[in-house]
């Protein structure tokens, strides 16, 4: 609790201690002179009533200054002014007190969940050992640590920049960015990212960014500014807290005037005073109940605490309308590669056409690895890890990349060209059709089809179970969109359970395959799109929402994607979609909730059945119980 | 332009309050309040000079929300 919290719970059992005591010696003792005389009892009572009300007189008084009549203050100033007015002094001072304890209840839940997901968070390094011109390190601050600077990671602490290992070798926990609990090991050359604990050992890193630009501190610039880009569902309560307490006021003010002067002139006569009395007591009742607080306070709470929660398992949401929209998710679709697959090819065979005699199967992958190795295509990769030799710069000329089709290049002066099917039909050559599953590179040497590479990539442990994992969250389709040849994709697809698959298709197709979807689905349904951030930024921003995964260190795919999945683990693409209908599941609750209640009390305290003790329920009583809904939103772990 | 500032304000309703009051500000673009992350987003027009609107911008919130606070 900080100091303006203790402050309101010592007013509170000060001015609650009060009330008790005045309250049973009045019962005990009716015929004391203090309570027989009217002006000392009320006295007596204000007492308390000030100690715990002083400040929401004085809010509600300036608000009135500043034609800022209809708030909270307002409201409850009125109404207990009112009550004790009529001289109901129990009732005036216990409102205030019932609502002085949903605030400070509020403001310390509030406070608490702000300060756990802030935890959950922790990643902000404090400072980073920079080694200074002595050869010494040194504790900086990680702003001032310029790019390509040493630094040192001891055994415990958290690394604070994005780098490369240059020495040592440890175990990283990087728990607090992927949600993945089982440590990683670098060794030296390998990237390493900010934010993530080192295990055991020491190690020596160069650094490749700034701090502003490490993944550290974008991922937490970008939690922090999730709440920025509101959801409907926020978007619907500010409105309509705008027009609720007017129109509530409006109607409080109808039902303390309007039914006794009908009463009074129609049934005339009876006790015009007792009449009053009961009507403006109804109208107090109605505005204590009226308070919009439940609402205004608990819905932004459940969508901090579902993207705190989310981000806890890996899970970044960059705006609380894109959880809205992500639990609305019907169709998703995805990338094959580095999506489904692990995106690490490998060459699984070479063969030489039939005919080719003076081309040894050694020199087709040397040419195709040379003439690639411009390029960093995960195919390319591939060649050239196959290949295994220094690549020789000098030796390739005139590179032209056919985007979709593949390669053109002069090496050692001789006219080569790699790439799939397309190209050489474009090159008008006859090839071998092949039925393996992989990726065919087709090789030209020489304007001579020399023959193919096939190259292979191996599917995530996980893509089957999270396949299914999607339609059990309710997807009416999997779609999944590939460049690959048809019958690699076919396969996959039927391995995997996908609904449907659209092959060779290149990166502008994948827009249009998306389009089409958007095109054909119906009302609130939304098409997801998820990808490894390479290559379909179009794509990912075209969906209606894209979601880029394994993009840990990856700034693009942040940059273009809604939601981002820190390691590559697919079956986080349900989990995501889980919590988010849990998030959203929770402020219906509460929205129906609070409104439900809020209506039942607001009819049966104009109709004169509930009073003033009903009416603190429905306001203090609605807020706490929604507050606490809210914060389950935190709680995704075993979803 | 935009710039982040850091708040200070007690109840959700206030910081709706002080997002409305601060649109309407001469020279804001656009503001929004972060209730939950206590932060304020103002995107200012072009050409004018931040500091000089984010005091009206204070000024205006303290006429709806007495109780508020931006650390500029």
């Amino acid at each position: 609790m900080n100091r303006k919290q203790r402050k309101v719970l010592v007013r509170l059992i000060v001015s609650i201690v009060l009330v008790a005591g005045l309250w049973i010696t009045q019962e005990c003792i009716p015929d004391c002179a203090l309570y027989t005389n009217r002006w000392l009892t009320l006295a007596l009572y204000l007492v308390p009533y000030l100690v715990i009300g002083y400040d929401i007189l004085r809010k509600a008084w300036k608000g009135i200054l500043r034609r800022q009549v209809f708030d909270e203050n307002f409201l409850m100033a009125i109404a207990t002014i009112g009550a004790i007015a009529l001289e109901d002094y129990r009732e005036g001072v216990a409102v205030m007190i019932f609502y002085q304890i949903g605030e400070l209840f509020q403001s310390y839940a509030v406070g608490r969940s702000r300060k756990n997901i802030s935890e959950l968070m922790d990643i902000r390094p404090d400072y980073a050992n920079l080694e200074n011109e002595n050869g010494e390190w040194e504790q900086v601050d990680p702003d001032e640590v310029a790019i390509g600077s040493m630094i040192l990671v001891k055994p415990g602490e958290k690394v604070p920049i994005d780098g490369v290992v240059t020495e040592g070798r440890s175990f990283l926990n990087t728990s607090a960015l992927t949600g993945e609990s089982v440590p990683r090991e670098v060794n030296v050359g390998d990237g390493i990212i900010s934010g993530s604990i080192n295990l055991n050992g020491l190690l020596k890193i160069r650094t490749t960014k700034e701090f502003g630009e490490s993944t550290a501190s974008k991922i937490l610039e970008l939690v922090e500014n999730a709440g920025s880009k509101k959801s409907q569902s926020e978007q619907f309560i500010s409105r309509f807290a705008k027009f609720y307490t007017p129109i509530v006021c409006c109607s409080a003010l109808a039902l303390a005037v309007i039914p006794p002067v009908v009463i009074l002139l129609t049934m005339g006569g009876g006790n015009g005073l007792t009449t009053w009395t009961e009507w403006i007591m109804r109208a107090l009742t109605f505005l204590v109940i009226s308070c919009p607080c439940a609402l205004v306070i608990s819905i932004p709470l459940s969508f901090f605490a579902g993207i705190g929660g989310a981000s806890r398992e890996g899970v970044l949401v960059k705006g609380s309308n894109y959880l809205e929209r992500l639990s609305q998710t019907k169709y998703v679709m995805f990338d094959k590669t580095g999506t489904m697959t692990q995106g690490v090819f490998e060459v699984k065979e070479v063969h030489a056409a039939e005919g080719i005699t003076d081309i040894s199967e050694d020199t087709l992958l040397e040419y195709a690895a040379l003439a690639e190795s411009y390029s960093t295509h995960p195919i390319s990769k591939s060649l050239i890890a196959a290949y295994g030799k220094e690549i020789d710069q000098t030796r390739i000329r005139d590179v032209e990349e056919i985007s979709g089709n593949g390669v053109l290049a002069k090496v050692d002066g001789v006219a080569v060209g790699c790439g799939n099917e397309k190209l050489m039909r474009r090159l008008n050559l006859p090839f071998a059709e092949n039925t393996g599953v992989g990726t065919i590179v087709h090789v030209m040497i020489q304007n001579r089809y020399a023959g193919y590479i096939l190259i292979a990539d191996r599917l995530k442990e996980t893509a089957g179970e999270a396949v299914a994992a999607l339609k059990r969250a309710g997807m009416r389709e999997t779609i999944m969109l590939t460049g690959d040849r048809k019958n690699v994709a076919d396969s996959i697809a039927a391995e995997l359970g996908i609904d449907k698959v659209y092959s060779e298709l290149l990166p502008a197709d994948k827009v249009s395959r998306v389009e089409e979807v958007l095109d054909r689905k119906q009302g609130k349904e939304i098409v997801a799109f998820v990808g490894d951030g390479i290559n379909d930024a179009p794509v990912l921003s075209r969906a209606d929402i894209g979601i880029a995964m394994g993009a840990m260190g990856s700034d693009a795919a942040i940059e273009a994607a809604d939601i981002v999945l820190m390691d590559d683990d697919p079956l986080k693409i349900a989990k995501a979609i889980r919590i988010s209908k849990k998030c959203i599941r929770i402020v219906y609750q509460n929205i129906y909730f609070a409104i439900g209640v809020k209506l039942l009390c607001l009819i049966l305290g104009a109709l004169g059945i509930a009073n003033m003790w009903i009416a603190i329920f429905a306001d203090v009583g609605v807020m706490v119980i929604a507050v606490l809904n809210a914060i389950r939103a935190l709680r995704v772990k075993n979803l | 332009m935009k710039k982040t500032y850091k708040i200070e304000i007690d109840c959700a309703n206030c910081a709706n309050k002080m997002e409305e009051a601060t649109k309407k500000t001469i020279g804001v673009k656009d503001a929004t309040v972060n209730f939950m992350a206590l932060k304020m987003t103002v995107e200012f027009e072009e050409g004018v000079e931040a500091q000089e609107v984010m005091k009206l911008v204070l000024k205006n919130c303290k006429k709806v929300e007495d109780d508020c606070e931006i650390y500029l």
